[in-house]
């Protein structure tokens, strides 16, 4: 796996585009870099926010869209009630607002289509954001490389980027959708309704067409943990897991 | 460059100075790893001090608790932003472990060593003179798995990704090796009052 540094990158000015909502708790943000960067799946950026009297907060946000999308990023925010950035994205932020932004950064949660599969992908609500540029990296290179997506959500209305995902399945050229809804009945066919389990991961790993080579896991401290658990249960070397975590 | 409309919650003025630079306050304990939790029993347990790829000493789990144990509170610092206050550990200070191998520091550099393959490198002198220690108990409990449990380092004036997890192993080597995250674009030293997050950060 290309596993290399992060480059070196100074704090920059970004311009919001586009304003986008994704769920009743997810809004998509579009932002131009003043300096384009290249990127990989699976990396995040820092922004960061200057008050009058000088204060300053800043956090990580995944990077949503594909390298390959041009010269904005997307960046899904969850809005969380105890925040202080989040709020202001979505209660204050417009389009052609600036921010400040540095990145991209990371260098272990991140995938390329060079670095092959089959991959088997575990995000829990907003933890789907850099699984998401993992998925429309290889819908964007026409890749080949096997990828199921086992996604956790509450409600079928907290499915981010839920048209897109199964779209993606509809094409029936590798990509593996399986929802999981932990407050409502499932939808389509092959989903499921519960938290996500050892046999849920196992049910997965098996309709793909060779042996795991990865699995990229994301969402909160609780969700990360019991899905990690759950592929160790369902026989996959620890080794294989890469696992990204918010929240406390 | 100011953010319009955005006017931020301040941390009250009389902690501000134990705040550094760019990071805010948290109440509770973000976990952070990049891959599973590793149980590890501590009937496994075992700690190597090594000089390069020589082992210096071995200690099983009964063994190094025998070592002299040392409370430390301090406040903590992790590289994605937050800050925890008073977070009391105690543990084996790395002094008390290098005099029970009757050694003084073998080399400038040291890299500490994980069970699940983790590595992080850090100057010997930040980790001696009571700097840092093997931290066996947090808030009096043996330490959890998801904080690093049954030991994990304790550097509280680098950021925490410094503060290896799971270790089983110090091993001086005699040039600055970067380890996981200083090889994935993390700064080399990690200082937090200097905000050194990433790769060439002054």
């Amino acid at each position: 796996m290309s596993d290399g540094p992060a480059a070196q990158s100074p704090w920059q000015t970004v311009t919001i585009t586009r304003i986008e909502k994704r769920t009743p708790r997810v809004t998509s943000f579009f932002l131009r870099p003043s300096r384009p960067f290249a990127y990989r799946a699976g990396q995040h950026v820092d922004v960061r926010l200057t008050a009058p009297d000088g204060y300053q907060a800043r956090r990580s946000y995944s990077i949503a869209s594909a390298p390959e999308s041009g010269e904005t990023i997307e960046l899904a925010i969850e809005r969380l009630d105890d925040g202080e950035v989040s709020p202001f994205f979505h209660e204050v932020a417009a389009v052609g607002d600036e921010v400040e932004l540095r990145g991209p950064l990371g260098g272990h949660f991140v995938w390329s289509d060079s670095d092959g599969g089959p991959l088997l992908l575990v995000g829990g609500g907003s933890g789907v954001v850099p699984l998401m540029a993992m998925i429309r990296h290889r819908a964007a290179l026409k890749s080949a490389v096997p990828m199921a997506l086992v996604f956790s959500a509450r409600v079928w209305n907290e499915v981010i980027f839920r048209d897109e995902l199964i779209d993606f399945h509809d094409r029936r050229d590798g990509f593996d959708l399986v929802l999981t809804l932990t407050r409502e009945p499932a939808r389509r066919p092959a989903d499921h309704s519960r938290r996500v389990d050892a046999a849920m991961m196992a049910q997965s790993i098996v309709r793909l067409p060779a042996p795991l080579r990865f699995a990229f896991v994301c969402g909160s401290n609780a969700f990360v943990s019991a899905a990690a658990e759950a592929l160790i249960n369902a026989g996959v070397p620890a080794g294989l897991i890469r696992t990204e975590r918010y929240g406390v | 460059m100011v953010t319009r409309g955005f006017s931020g919650r301040k941390p009250p003025t009389d902690t501000d100075a134990r705040i550094p630079p760019g990071q805010y306050l948290e109440q509770g304990f973000p976990v952070l790893s990049a891959g599973p939790t590793p149980r590890v029993r501590t009937e496994e347990w075992s700690f190597t001090l090594k000089h390069g790829p020589r082992p210096v000493k071995t200690w099983n789990w009964k063994e190094f608790n025998a070592l002299p144990l040392t409370k430390m509170t301090r406040d903590i610092h992790c590289v994605t932003a937050w800050t925890k206050f008073d977070t009391a550990w105690q543990g084996v200070l790395v002094d008390d472990i290098l005099a029970d191998a009757g050694i003084e520091p073998l080399s400038p550099f040291t890299l500490a060593l994980s069970f699940d393959g983790y590595t992080t490198n850090v100057p010997t002198k930040d980790l001696t003179t009571g700097k840092a220690m093997v931290a066996l108990l947090y808030e009096g409990k043996p330490i959890t798995p998801d904080h690093g449990g049954p030991a994990r380092l304790l550097v509280p004036h680098l950021y925490f990704w410094k503060s290896a997890k799971w270790l089983n192993g110090l091993q001086f080597t005699e040039r600055d090796e970067p380890g996981f995250w200083e090889l994935r674009g993390y700064h080399i030293y990690g200082d937090p009052w200097r905000e050194q997050r990433y790769t060439g950060d002054p």
